[in-house]
């Protein structure tokens, strides 16, 4: 069975004395009764997918709605002007996090990271570190195994739906599961990895699902820009040495008690939130009205 | 959940419910039928009538019907393929009683005429529940071979089909039975660890009192 806390997976790797990802491999090898390389080359080939989707990204094409499109590109040429409050680096998650969220919504290909309205956070950190510090597969590989680690533990104490726990569910795990696998990727400690995670999460805790007329359209892209955002400093704040004041296993239940504690309104019916203001209102009444 | 639920899957966006479920919806129903599709009602219920076409739940719906996968980049344009190959297809809304949100009714007729109705549910994540084969309950993932027959309510239907299961060395993961009435229609549902091979399939079909055989083929 795979892990249930993270105090259990930290555990884990003290005993077993292997590095945090190849701890996560290997209880899937167990899990699923495959065979090591098998579990990698699966991982690995998401990883191929994410570039694949990211080099797909079609500047002119137009979700069926005709709500989003085109501004990853915007954000692909203002980063490149140099110009950018945020700098290289991050002006380049920003535009990648946008164009893989739009690139979902325009029914392309994408990987489901945890979700598909989520899909844009770790291919938006990682496909701008991967090319900045020229680093290969198999390292981002081993980085997705943490990811999707901490992510089977908050799935199975919490949730990963926004239907259920609302937007923090998905954008909020997506955000930590990104925190958990840069640290990996700076050589980080295990410890600093369930740091970065925790803290990823309590950042974006509350966080609604509201999407405008139930298309995972707007806000989704842009939430998936703050998800990566996030990621990254709660990651840097983790190698810096910074703690999360409430352990992460705490964190990930309070996450699921405060989704439950959210209306149905607020979780992916697309009826209260952005969708119920007047605009979002009215864009909804247009789009159903006319498909 | 396993890793790989969690991580991926690879798959054509906006939402692994509304597209992802909705393409294997459409997979599972067209590998039922066994054959391919030459025409498909299929008719939208909840959320899916409601957000179906902004998620292009009817494209994704087609796209499975002319068997292609979650991960197939032709999803977008599985209309206009479907005309090429032939496939005639409509869709509506519907309300179905005690289903979930994202439920759709598909009504489907293969080439040789052979027909059949499927009421499924897209669970979230891309995983589906097949609630209803021709009017009567049934409930299983479609994730394994499945084996659907469809006989007369009396005694010795199961024991020919699990006998026959045996001669092949096929296991049997999970079964459930339904009927509609004492002594009427009856339908068994055998999920199997290995797939089944067309001999058996064919010789249950021609048994006295089996109406009906229906197998879901992973390996097609």
């Amino acid at each position: 069975m795979a892990f249930v806390s993270v105090k259990q997976l930290l555990a884990a790797v003290e005993e077993q004395g292997l590095p945090l990802w190849e701890v996560i491999l290997n209880e899937d090898v167990k899990d699923r009764g495959v065979v090591r390389e098998d579990s990698f080359r699966q991982m690995n080939a998401l990883w191929a997918a994410m570039k694949s989707a990211s080099e797909g990204y079609s500047a002119a094409a137009r979700s069926k709605s005709g709500l989003v499109g085109g501004d990853g590109e915007k954000m692909r040429r203002y980063a490149l002007t140099g110009n950018g409050i945020a700098g290289a680096y991050l002006s380049g998650v920003i535009a990648e996090a946008l164009r893989m969220g739009e690139s979902n919504a325009c029914m392309k290909r994408i990987v489901a990271a945890p979700t598909a309205g989520s899909c844009g956070v770790l291919p938006a950190v990682l496909i701008p570190f991967a090319r900045a510090n020229k680093t290969g597969d198999r390292e981002i590989t081993s980085a997705l195994f943490v990811a999707a680690g901490f992510g089977q533990i908050i799935a199975s104490r919490a949730s990963i739906s926004g239907a259920e726990g609302g937007c923090q569910a998905e954008i909020g795990s997506a955000s930590a599961m990104a925190a958990a696998a840069l640290v990996c990727l700076k050589n980080g400690t295990p410890e600093m990895s369930a740091c970065a995670c925790s803290m990823a999460l309590m950042n974006l805790l509350g966080l609604v699902c509201d999407p405008v007329a139930g298309l995972v359209e707007i806000p989704c892209v842009k939430r998936n820009v703050i998800g990566a955002v996030n990621a990254i400093s709660c990651a840097d704040m983790a190698l810096a040495g910074i703690g999360s004041a409430i352990p992460p296993d705490e964190v990930i239940d309070s996450m699921r008690s405060v989704g439950d504690m959210m209306p149905a309104c607020l979780r992916e019916t697309g009826t209260g939130g952005l969708a119920a203001t007047p605009t979002g209102a009215a864009a909804a009444k247009k789009i159903h009205g006319i498909l | 959940m396993n890793l790989f639920d969690i991580m991926g899957p690879i798959m054509v966006g906006p939402s692994s419910s509304h597209t992802a479920g909705a393409v294997r919806i459409g997979l599972v129903t067209r590998k039922l039928l066994g054959e391919p599709v030459a025409e498909a009602e299929m008719l939208l219920h909840g959320s899916f009538a409601a957000t179906g076409e902004g998620h292009g739940t009817d494209r994704a719906l087609v796209a499975g019907l002319l068997g292609m996968k979650p991960d197939d980049e032709r999803i977008p344009s599985s209309f206009a393929i479907a005309e090429e190959e032939g496939m005639k297809f409509h869709s509506g809304t519907v309300t179905l009683r005690n289903v979930h949100p994202n439920t759709a009714m598909l009504r489907v007729k293969g080439k040789s005429g052979k027909d059949l109705e499927v009421v499924a549910s897209s669970l979230g994540g891309g995983r589906i529940r097949i609630c209803r084969i021709d009017g009567i309950e049934t409930n299983f993932s479609g994730d394994c071979p499945t084996l659907v027959v469809h006989n007369l309510d009396r005694p010795g239907h199961v024991a020919q089909v699990t006998t026959l299961l045996y001669q092949y060395s096929v296991n049997i993961a999970a079964m459930q039975l339904y009927r509609n009435v004492r002594g009427g229609y009856a339908v068994m549902v055998l999920e199997c660890d290995q797939p089944i091979p067309a001999e058996p399939l064919a010789s249950l079909e021609k048994e006295d009192g089996i109406i009906k055989v229906t197998y879901l083929n992973l390996d097609e």
